[in-house]
């Protein structure tokens, strides 16, 4: 069946089964492959995209519940206000090491920020315990996420 | 792969070359080629200067250097860079890097001799040879410039890419030297700078592979994109060692995408044209195993066969004076017995390898800690010679010792031979825990004698599990023993009078055991660090007073313990229910102190607050790589520590995915603090420290809070309720 998907501010078109995972349409479908596989569960939250602003795990977000819904992935996150700040944050304090599940981290607190423009340690534990990190960077992660809550990055 | 990296340039075709990807960093000119290391070539021509298989300049100045140690989060690509930048007098702006390609003799890791990224080595290995290539190549582009100019080489210096001549001004950029660079004799000797004229290495310079890790740019194996690629996914014998005996596949065949179903003596694939119409064509299998003979096994059976071993006798892997005559005459004996599970890697990217197997030749896509043994393995699964096969490496989703091995790879090719075109065969978390190769299981029994002061004596140890070494490295397996099993059991941190250490090797039947990340000492450390916990215990003195006693031949090792302990406050009061634990170690040539403060809850469930690590890995080249690794090694023993566990019943490996075997989350993950000693000794090894040293320190800092010791990982929160 053919879905058209707003992806990035672009309309797609896929000619794929309906409780086919979101994820697996950006990947293998339309060749975006910052969004990453981890677990195909929503265990680890390295498949984090957005739903109209909303961070959802695309490994079990079918494609036919997309309907008119706006999807945002890291490869446009930037063009968010909270996601710039966020990559710079990154960058800052160097947070990825294998940099495997960033994408999915970054997706995540990209929601955050949006959401709590000054989030508390409770706060980013809430968002940020669905993303699993195997190399640990957890702890520049929390300091990442509170430097691009202060940071003063011009809003777009 | 030819031995010549240039020439496989001329092979590179157009719709490869497309699928180069480059990545410029932000702030900086670098550019990293992450996925066809070879696929384009401007600089390749009679005019390219290329010194060694690590350095590569081009008329136009472009200067590639070739990494013989792969990224996979620690680091490699920015302070393998800065070793040969420090001495070739490049800025790290100005150059690019490309994965190396399969080539034993250019690019074997001098400490283990083979093409491999490991066991915490890539700096200890590099540190000379490969600021030996950059001091190399400096001269000669400096005599080049020399002869240019016709003036005398001693009054010219290199800085930033270029040769400049002082007396007269002049100065020539490496590109313009390159082609006469290339005709100049290699000078036999090179002296390389003394620590204090570094201007990179001891820097905190930013990492050159992050900027693509946090826009989805970075390409991993997984990513890999070619015309016409198809996916597929896989169920292997549940049990290991079993055979597939019968499948349907009516039901899958009818799943929109699914293209073709390959059948494998222990496994099947569904091969489609995305990852969700396989794994849809999979679940849709109706598959029959023959289990085979290891059906009915399970952990305990490999437990009591562990600790059956420990009871006879095995190779001698140390001894120091008499301990059995010491441990007859002590005034106190200590005894006991301690278990370590088997664990998976987990690795975030789960395995993948993408290959396309064209009859004769095959080319494969894979990120790897070891792509010759990739090559090696993969072509024999392919019946040609290794030249046949080309092997791109990328980016690694975490290694930690999953990625040396290539059981991947050849799984992948088997099932490329039966498929028309490239096929990336990805494997789910499910099968990816369950068909990992594991951290050996490992028993020890230990015993002690203490003196009258509580001071030990006599230590024996005699431990059992599978040796790793000897299926990975043959030739390191040497009269029952490696140099790996047994690391962190011999050679203790203490000044002991009478040792004796055995080693008795056991397989565990039908399952593949594995490097993991901080590999010998995982285990080592774990045991030898609680057991003198427990010798202080039974001595009635401090944890950190006791070690510190044994430490007067060692005051690297003194050093740390006293600066752990100090910015711990060890000694200092805490809220009941919290406990400090020690331990201390010196494995992969770094010394190594740390002090966990944790906390057991009424339920026993455990919560680590708070870690101090002093680490002196000798010169340190980036420290922000280095506080970045042991805040990673600390968290990945914290994993093990709390939740890390494989077990097996029925023949079958009982955990699936993260729910299942789970992973420490930022919500528990402990704050880190790192403190770094200054040192003059050559680098030591830092990717794996951080996790061996932690497990202990939190069974330590248990016992601590609760009386109660723990001897099998991970913890039991049953054995600590209150």
């Amino acid at each position: 069946m053919s879905f058209t998907i707003d992806v990035n501010g672009i309309p797609r078109s896929v000619d794929v089964d309906g409780d086919t995972p979101l994820l697996w349409v950006l990947r293998d479908v339309l060749g975006m492959t910052g969004t990453k596989f981890g677990c195909g569960m929503a265990l680890c939250g390295a498949c984090t995209v957005h739903l109209d602003g909303a961070a959802v795990r695309s490994c079990i977000t079918t494609v036919d519940s997309i309907g008119e819904g706006k999807v945002t992935t890291i490869e446009a996150i930037g063009g968010t206000p909270a996601g710039a700040k966020m990559q710079k944050a990154w960058l800052e304090h160097e947070v990825p090491q294998c940099g495997y599940c960033q994408s999915g981290q970054i997706m995540s607190a990209s929601a955050l920020l949006a959401d709590k423009p000054h989030p508390t340690d409770a706060d980013i534990d809430d968002a940020m315990s669905g993303n699993i990190c195997r190399c640990g960077t957890y702890v520049r992660i929390r300091e990442a996420i509170k430097l691009a809550a202060g940071s003063q990055v011009k809003e777009r | 792969m030819t031995s010549n990296p240039t020439a496989s340039h001329a092979s590179a075709t157009l719709s490869r070359r497309n699928f180069l990807v480059k990545t410029a960093l932000a702030g900086g000119g670098l550019v990293l080629s992450l996925s066809l290391p070879f696929g384009e070539s401007k600089s390749s021509s009679a005019a390219t200067f290329e010194p060694n298989a690590f350095i590569r300049i081009g008329p136009d100045g472009e200067v590639v250097l070739t990494m013989p140690y792969v990224e996979m989060g620690q680091g490699t690509y920015t302070s393998i860079p800065m070793l040969i930048a420090e001495e070739l007098e490049v800025g790290l702006d100005q150059v690019r890097l490309e994965h190396a390609p399969p080539n034993e003799k250019l690019y074997a890791n001098p400490l283990l001799g083979v093409q491999a990224t490991g066991n915490s080595n890539a700096i200890r290995g590099a540190w000379k040879p490969l600021r030996e290539a950059g001091a190399t190549a400096r001269i000669m582009l400096i005599e080049a410039a020399a002869r240019r100019w016709g003036v005398d080489a001693g009054h010219c210096r290199a800085e930033a890419g270029e040769v400049l001549h002082a007396p007269s001004g002049r100065r020539l950029k490496y590109g313009e030297l390159a082609a006469d660079a290339a005709t100049i004799a290699p000078p036999a000797k090179v002296v390389l700078k003394n620590a204090d004229e570094f201007k990179l290495i001891g820097t905190p310079v930013r990492r050159l592979d992050v900027s693509g890790k946090v826009n989805g740019s970075a390409l991993y194996g997984i990513d890999v994109r070619l015309p016409g690629l198809k996916i597929a996914t896989l169920a292997q014998s549940p049990v290991f060692g079993g055979r597939l005996k019968k499948v349907d596949d009516s039901a899958a065949m009818a799943i929109k995408g699914v293209r073709q179903i390959v059948r494998l003596d222990d496994a099947v694939a569904v091969v489609a044209d995305h990852m969700g119409a396989a794994k849809k064509g999979l679940a849709a299998l109706k598959i029959e195993w023959e289990d085979g003979p290891h059906a009915g096994l399970t952990t305990q059976d490999i437990a009591r066969e562990l600790e059956d071993a420990t009871l006879k006798s095995g190779p001698v892997a140390q001894n120091i004076g008499d301990a059995a005559k010491a441990l007859a005459g002590a005034s106190t004996r200590v005894q006991a017995s301690y278990h370590l599970p088997f664990l998976a890697h987990a690795t975030m990217e789960p395995m993948n390898c993408t290959v396309h197997f064209r009859g004769h030749e095959c080319e494969i896509w894979v990120g790897t800690q070891a792509i010759a043994r990739v090559q090696a393995m993969a072509a024999k699964a392919a019946g040609l010679p290794p030249d046949k096969v080309t092997v791109h490496n990328h980016l690694i989703g975490g290694g930690f010792g999953r990625r040396l091995e290539a059981d991947g790879a050849v799984r992948a090719v088997e099932i490329a031979k039966q498929v028309d075109g490239p096929v990336k065969v990805v494997w789910t978390r499910e099968e990816d825990i369950q068909h990992d190769m594991y951290r050996p299981y490992w028993v020890d029994r230990i015993e002690a004698g203490l003196d009258e002061s509580g001071r030990p004596v006599a230590w024996t140890n005699r431990f059992a599990g599978s040796s790793v070494i000897a299926r990975w490295l043959p030739p390191a397996f040497r009269n029952g023993l490696d140099p790996d099993t047994t690391e962190g059991a011999i050679d203790l941190v203490y000044s002991l009078p009478n040792v004796h250490v055995e080693y008795v090797r056991v397989e565990p039947p039908g399952i593949k055991t594995a490097f993991w990340r901080s590999v010998g000492p995982s285990h080592n450390v774990f045991v030898t660090e609680s057991f003198i916990d427990e010798l202080a215990a039974a001595a009635r003195q401090d944890a950190v007073a006791y070690r510190r006693a044994l430490l007067d031949h060692n005051p690297r090792a003194k050093a740390v313990l006293d600066l752990a302990a100090e910015k711990a406050g060890w000694g200092t009061p805490l809220p009941p229910g919290r406990g400090r634990g020690v331990a201390l170690q010196n494995v992969f040539g770094s010394h190594l102190a740390q002090v966990a403060e944790v906390e057991v809850a009424k339920d026993g469930s455990v919560r680590v607050h708070r870690v101090v690590c002093a680490m002196d890995c000798g010169i340190v080249v980036n420290p922000d790589t280095v506080q970045a690794q042991i805040q990673s090694g600390v968290m990945f023993g914290v994993t093990a520590a709390l939740y890390g566990e494989i077990t097996l019943k029925s023949g079958r490996v009982e955990q699936t995915n993260f729910d299942t075997y789970q992973m420490l989350r930022i919500d528990q993950a402990p704050a880190i603090e790192v403190y770094l000693v200054k040192s003059t000794e050559p680098p030591g090894g830092m990717g794996e420290a951080g996790t061996s040293g932690i497990v202990p320190a939190v069974a330590n800092a248990i016992f601590a809070a609760t009386g109660r010791r723990l001897r099998n990982m991970p913890i039991d929160p049953d054995a600590l309720k209150t």
